[in-house]
Parts: C-alpha cells; sequence; structure tokens
C-alpha cells in the first residue's frame, strides 16, 4: 500500500471518528467548556449583565475572599452539608437497601414507601418538614415536649438547623435506596454461602464480601451526593425564608441563611451576587470556588476508593 | 495514560463542570424609536397577584387601551424582581416593554446599570413637571444620582396599626404618639401564659414582619449617606438610638429567644392566620394594605389606625411614616419606547387612572392630584396614610448603587445585636459602615 493512500485512509479515519465524536464534542463544548472559560474570564471582569464588561484584575477574588461577609460561613455549611449529609444518605440508604432486601414480606409495601419522599417535590417536602418542625406549633417538639425531651429551634435555631437539613434528606434517600438494592441483590449467593461455611459473622459478611461487591455503587453514592450537595440550593432557602416568616411581599429584608447564616450555601450565593447585586464578576469567583472543590473532592474519593472501601471491580 | 488515572481524570472533570453551569452571558440592549401612534402591542410586567389586584390592573389597562385604541397591552402578573432582572437581562422580543417593581431600594440598582431606560427625554417631551406631580419623597426614590429611570405608581405608606379592644380592656384611651409611649403601651397589652404569650403588645423584633430597620428608623430623623456618599450609620446619633431602643424593648417584653418562640407560632404576613389579624399581637407596624386585609380576615375586634409613634424629642414631627411603592419604567431593549412611555404616562400621571387604580388595590395614591381626589374611596381610616404620604417629614431610605445591600447588611446587623451577638453598638455600627463602604465601592 504507498504512503499516499495510507495516509488518505488514515485522515479518512480521523474524520469519522470525528463525525462519531461530534455531538459529544459540540455538547461539551457548548455546555460545558464554553460556561468555564466564560466563568474564568468574568471573575476577572467588573461586569454587571448589562453595560460591557471592564477589566478588574484580582478585585472580585479579593472582594469574595476578605470583604463578602457571606462567603465564609456558606463555604463552612457547604462543607458540612457535603460531610455530614451525604454520610448519613449514603449510611441510610445502603442500610434501608440491606433491610428490604433481608425481609420476606411486605417488600413493596415498604420499598413504596421508603421511595415515595423521593418523589416530593423539594419546595412542598421542605415546607412540610419546616412545619412539622416548627419550635412553636410542630407535632415534632409537641411530643418531644410531652415525653420530657428537650424540644429544638429546628430551622429557628443556627445550631440545629443543618441537622434538619440533613434529616429532610434523608428522609428523601429513595433514590439511593433502589440504587443500593439493585446492587445488593446483585452479590453472588455463592460468596455468601462459601463465607457460611467458614463460619463468619454477620459482620464480617457484611465487610468482607458486601461491602467490597457493591463498593462501586457506594463510590458513585458518594460522588453523586458530594455534587448535590455542593449545588444543595432550593431547600436551604425555602426553609430559611419560610421560618424566618419571610416570604416575600413588600420587598422588606430577607435574612440570608435564617437562622444566622447557618442555611447560606454557595449555590445561593452565586445567585444573590449575579442575579439579585448584578455582579456577575464576584458571582464566577464562588462559582469557581464550587468548581475547586468539587474537583478536590472527587479527585479524593477516586483515588482512595481503594482504600476507603475496597475494590470490589 | 493507565485506564485509572483517565477515568479518575475524566469523572473529576464531569463533576467539576457540572456545579459550574451557571453560567455568565448577557448582553445590553438600544433603545428604539416608533411610532406612538401606530398600531401596535405592548407587554406590561407586575408583581401584583391577588384576584382583586389583577382584576384592578386589568380594569386600569381597559380604561388605557380605550384611550388608546392603537395600543394593545399584554399583561402579565406575578413578576418578582429576580424574575425582571433575568428578563432584563436577556432582551428578546418576548420581554417586556413597561416593567414594575415593588423594591423601591432596587432603584439605584435599576438606574445606575441601565437596567430601566431614562425617562428623561419622555418627560422633557410631554412636558411634565415633576415636581407639581408627585410628592417629593416619591420622587427621590425613583431616581439615582439625577438618573430618571423610572415614576411612582401608587405609594405605601406605614403606619401603626392597633387593636382598640385590647386597648379598652388594658384602659388606653389613645394610641402611643412617641417611642417611649410605644414601649409603655407595649408593655401593659403584653399578657404573658407560662413560659409564653397568650398576647403580645408589640413583636418588636426585627423578624416581626414589618418592625424592620429601615421601618422602625423613619421614626427618627437620620441619614444613611454623608456628604461624600459614604455610609453615615455609624455617625448619625438616630442609629445608635433606634437599636438600641429596639433591643431594650425587645428585653423588656420577655427577651429574644422568648418572642422568638412565640413568633415561630404565628401564621405568614400575607394570610388570614396574620398575628394582628388573630389578636396574637395587640400592635403591628404596616403599610395601608393591613386595614382591607385584616378586615378581609375577619378580625373580631375594633381596628385602630395611627401613624408610627416618633423619637421623644422629635414629637413636633408626629404624623410622618415610613413610605415606599410600586415604581414604573421601561425596559430599555423594548423597540416600542414610545408606546410604552403612552402607558407609564397613563398609569402614573393620569389623575382618574390612579385614582381608580389605588380604590381598586386600596394603595395611597402617587400624585398630589390624585391624593385630593374626591373620588378616593376609602374608609375614613385609610386618610392617616394619605396624611402620612404627604408629611413633609416621611422618609424613604436612599437609593444606592448596589440597591438594597446596604439596608440588608444594616439590617444583618440588627439580627446579632437584638439577640446578643454583638456586645458593642458603636463599634459593631463602625464595622457595618465599613462593610457597606467595601460593598458600594465594589459595585462600582
Amino acid at each position: 500500500m504507498s504512503s499516499n493512500t495510507l495516509r488518505s485512509k488514515r485522515r479518512r479515519s480521523a474524520l469519522r471518528t470525528a463525525a462519531f465524536l461530534s455531538p459529544w464534542l459540540i455538547g461539551f463544548s457548548v455546555f460545558f467548556a464554553y460556561p468555564l472559560v466564560s466563568t474564568v474570564y468574568f471573575s476577572f471582569m467588573k461586569y454587571d449583565g448589562f453595560n460591557a464588561p471592564v477589566w478588574n484584575g484580582l478585585g472580585n477574588w479579593s472582594y469574595v475572599f476578605s470583604d463578602y461577609p457571606m462567603f465564609w460561613p456558606s463555604l463552612r455549611n457547604t462543607l458540612w452539608l457535603v460531610l455530614v449529609m451525604v454520610a448519613c444518605r449514603v449510611l441510610f440508604g445502603l442500610g434501608v437497601g440491606l433491610l428490604i432486601t433481608k425481609i420476606k414480606t411486605g417488600t413493596g409495601v415498604f420499598r413504596t414507601l421508603f421511595y415515595l419522599p423521593y418523589l416530593a417535590p423539594p419546595v412542598a417536602a421542605t415546607l412540610a418538614f419546616v412545619f412539622l418542625l416548627n419550635p412553636g406549633t410542630g407535632p415534632v417538639n409537641t411530643i418531644l415536649g410531652d415525653l420530657g425531651l428537650p424540644t429544638p429551634g429546628w430551622f429557628n435555631d443556627a445550631t440545629w438547623s443543618k441537622p434538619a437539613l440533613t434529616a429532610l434528606a434523608v428522609w428523601g434517600i429513595g433514590d439511593l435506596m433502589v440504587i443500593f438494592m439493585a446492587a445488593l441483590l446483585d452479590v453472588p449467593k455463592e460468596q455468601y454461602e462459601a463465607a457460611e461455611l467458614d463460619g463468619t459473622s454477620s459482620w464480617q459478611r457484611f465487610r468482607f464480601v458486601t461491602l467490597p461487591n457493591i463498593s462501586p455503587i457506594v463510590l458513585f453514592a458518594v460522588v453523586t451526593g458530594v455534587i448535590q450537595a455542593m449545588q444543595y440550593y432550593t431547600q436551604p432557602l425555602v426553609a430559611g425564608k419560610v421560618a424566618s416568616g419571610v416570604i416575600g411581599g413588600s420587598g422588606q429584608q430577607f435574612e440570608p441563611g435564617y437562622p444566622d447564616k447557618s442555611t447560606l450555601t454557595l449555590p445561593q450565593l452565586v445567585y444573590n451576587l449575579g442575579f439579585q447585586r448584578f455582579d456577575y464578576g464576584a458571582a464566577c469567583v464562588v462559582a469557581l470556588v464550587l468548581f475547586a472543590l468539587a474537583m478536590v473532592f472527587t479527585a479524593f474519593l477516586m483515588r482512595r476508593r481503594g482504600g476507603l472501601i475496597g475494590t470490589g471491580d | 495514560m493507565p485506564r485509572n488515572r483517565r477515568l479518575t481524570a475524566s469523572a473529576v472533570a464531569v463533576a467539576a463542570l457540572s456545579v459550574l453551569t451557571a453560567a455568565c452571558t448577557g448582553q445590553s440592549g438600544n433603545s428604539a424609536s416608533d411610532d406612538p401612534n401606530a398600531k401596535t402591542t405592548i407587554t406590561f410586567w407586575h408583581g401584583w397577584s391577588a384576584p382583586a389586584e389583577v382584576k384592578a390592573i386589568k380594569d386600569n389597562i381597559d380604561r388605557f387601551e380605550d384611550a388608546h385604541p392603537n395600543i394593545k397591552v399584554n399583561v402579565v402578573g406575578n413578576i418578582n424582581d429576580d424574575k425582571l432582572n433575568q428578563a432584563l437581562r436577556a432582551g428578546g422580543s418576548k420581554g417586556p416593554d413597561v416593567v414594575s417593581s415593588f423594591t423601591t431600594s432596587n432603584v439605584g440598582k435599576f438606574c445606575s446599570s441601565g437596567a430601566f431606560a431614562d425617562l428623561a427625554p419622555f418627560i422633557k417631551k410631554d412636558k411634565i413637571d415633576l415636581e407639581k406631580t408627585f410628592p417629593k419623597v416619591l420622587l427621590q426614590y425613583t431616581q439615582f444620582e439625577g438618573d430618571r429611570c423610572a415614576l411612582p405608581l401608587l405609594s405605601d405608606a406605614y403606619g401603626l396599626y392597633y387593636n382598640k379592644d385590647a386597648f379598652k380592656e388594658a384602659g388606653i384611651t389613645a394610641p402611643p404618639k412617641t417611642m417611649s409611649e410605644l414601649a409603655d403601651v407595649a408593655k401593659k397589652l403584653t399578657k404573658p401564659k407560662g413560659d409564653t404569650y397568650e398576647r403580645v403588645g408589640m413583636m418588636p423584633t426585627y423578624h416581626g414582619y414589618e418592625t424592620v430597620v429601615d421601618h422602625y428608623m423613619s421614626s427618627w430623623d437620620h441619614a444613611y449617606f454623608d456628604k461624600d456618599g459614604k455610609s453615615n450609620v455609624a455617625k448619625d446619633p438616630a442609629f445608635a438610638k433606634m437599636f438600641t431602643y429596639q433591643k431594650k424593648l425587645v428585653e423588656d417584653l420577655g427577651g429574644f429567644g422568648k418572642l422568638e418562640k412565640f413568633r415561630s407560632t404565628f401564621g405568614d404576613e400575607w394570610g388570614a392566620k396574620h398575628p394582628f389579624h388573630t389578636g396574637q399581637v395587640a400592635m403591628q407596624l404596616d403599610g395601608e394594605w393591613r386595614l382591607g386585609m385584616a378586615e378581609d380576615a375577619g378580625a373580631d375586634f375594633e381596628i385602630g389606625v395611627a401613624p408610627m409613634p416618633v423619637a421623644d424629642d422629635e414629637a413636633d414631627s408626629y404624623g410622618k411614616g415610613f413610605l415606599s411603592g410600586t415604581i414604573m419604567g421601561i425596559a430599555p431593549q423594548s423597540k416600542k419606547q414610545n408606546a410604552a412611555w403612552e402607558l407609564v404616562k397613563y398609569m402614573t400621571t393620569d389623575t382618574k387612572a390612579v385614582v381608580e387604580f389605588a380604590n381598586g388595590i386600596r394603595n395611597v395614591p402617587s400624585t398630589f392630584a390624585a391624593l385630593k381626589s374626591p373620588d378616593l374611596d376609602f374608609d375614613p381610616r385609610f386618610k392617616t396614610f394619605l396624611d402620612i404620604a404627604q408629611h413633609p417629614k416621611s422618609s424613604t431610605p436612599d437609593g444606592a448603587i448596589n440597591g438594597a445591600t446596604y439596608q440588608q447588611t444594616l439590617q444583618d446587623f440588627g439580627f446579632q445585636y437584638e439577640k446578643g451577638s454583638v456586645k458593642n453598638l458603636q463599634e459593631g455600627l463602625e464595622k457595618t459602615a465599613q462593610q457597606i463602604d467595601r460593598d458600594i465601592e465594589q459595585a462600582k
């Protein structure tokens, strides 16, 4: 075969490959690469969305990190939610999945009961939780009080607002339960039988048979959970607004992150800065912080997956 | 690259990018010249949503269309500032031509950014004498540093609502006129019940619906900014006086924790279970709309209305109050700005239109002529609000380039101070002033 023919064949092959890849390339460029480059660009500009952007150097970065009073509380809250809420969701999701795969009767009923909350719209679910946990009139505190137990302020108390959000997130673990159930049912029975013949305890069977087999699913649940926690916006915003009593109207001020900034998350800052204060530059800085955090967490989880949960693949 | 590393890199990239889709885009628009006599359809965005309000808007638009047969108006309701901001940024043929907002404190942002079109050429063309048409405060909150980008569309005046039955029961014969009297009356009207309350005289915390910092401040003569445009909150003693007064009232009525727990039993501000309607609070600082809302909710007591009490050393200014209202402007991207102006002019300056609309939604009229109109159809108690609206010392917060951000910062300080997180008031006010100045610098 001549070298010209070979080159032509390679070119055609490359073009064919590019053509097959083009839907992904176009999507990636439009929805990922362009926003990323734009965000980096605007983070160095003064830009209100109406007038042409003006170079601002590190001004937006310095403002967000040094002078924007909501940034550090939001970062702390977001990290808290990433660590605690994600861990709770995964543990409860796995726990419920294990329970439902073990029970002999009523599996369908329990599966439906645990899955249904996941279908509740976030705003409606949050409203329901705020009313249930209302420190003055909510049934939860009424029952706790009748039992002589402490009655927390829940969404009205900075110490309890994030645990209350975590409870809301755990209530909606239907998605994780289904994924874990599928993974658990996929673990080869022979491995359990072999382990039982070796005289292992339930915990040892879980630790050395179940967990290694479902580790890719656990990793998936953790990584997607971390991403969801970083995008956590609707529930804390609605909870803060409803619990503070300010749900809109005559233009009066709402306390962001009520109570005491404890429900502020980084996505709320992106919205506040970019879409309410017309400060796209500073909003882009916060978006880039989220980007960096997501990269760090995901890289850490991917690298440590063997050490954390064993290699099941 | 080994398979695992490639997998890791791809997963990291996709995961990270997925949280970054709040992309930063947008474009500015240009004004357009159009023939106001040509047949056209314009779009008007407003924030009202209650059935009676929507009907009042529709009636007003019907009158406009009768007077301007060449202009049809497509009305879109229930629009808040966030939706409005996005539409004004995005532009496009489906966006609004005429816009309105309830948030007067955002006018500085709307004018300075060019989000609302400059109305000066239209006003000049039609030779409208603004000073003779609108009260001074309303003119103040519809412009920013000389840029006139909005006109007032009705206004809101704030006063004191009180439960006359509760007053009678407590032996109080007249509404309080000074802040000291307000505190005394609030204490007398408060009825404890176990570790909570049957009723509080007034919910003084900043989350007590309209008892926010800028509304309280209208009882003191004050200035948010000095002549250099720097924050004045640490220098003007009125602010320290107000914060001290409010904190003492919170403590006198039972303390922040106890009041907040009681507050969590309240119904929402815009519903029938508002604590003033239910008798849980005996006095409420609120806008003129509360009278109609309380009556619609079936409040089973006699409702009294009075101006908000004033600082003890400003007793001669009794009758003043906080003012705000709805503002109306033109989208800069609109290609039908002359037609849009016809609607703005009609709704904001035509006496019959203003009076009918004020009657319809029970707001305070926004022009001198409408305020004096014999066609105003109100409960006699509503006159209190008409008087507040015309009082020379009634006030509204100054505009700022970053809109309501400075008020939010001051309000946040108030939240911290009332619950005792900030001990040193002056130091706290100085830090707040620095933050306000820094935020404004960032917005410039």
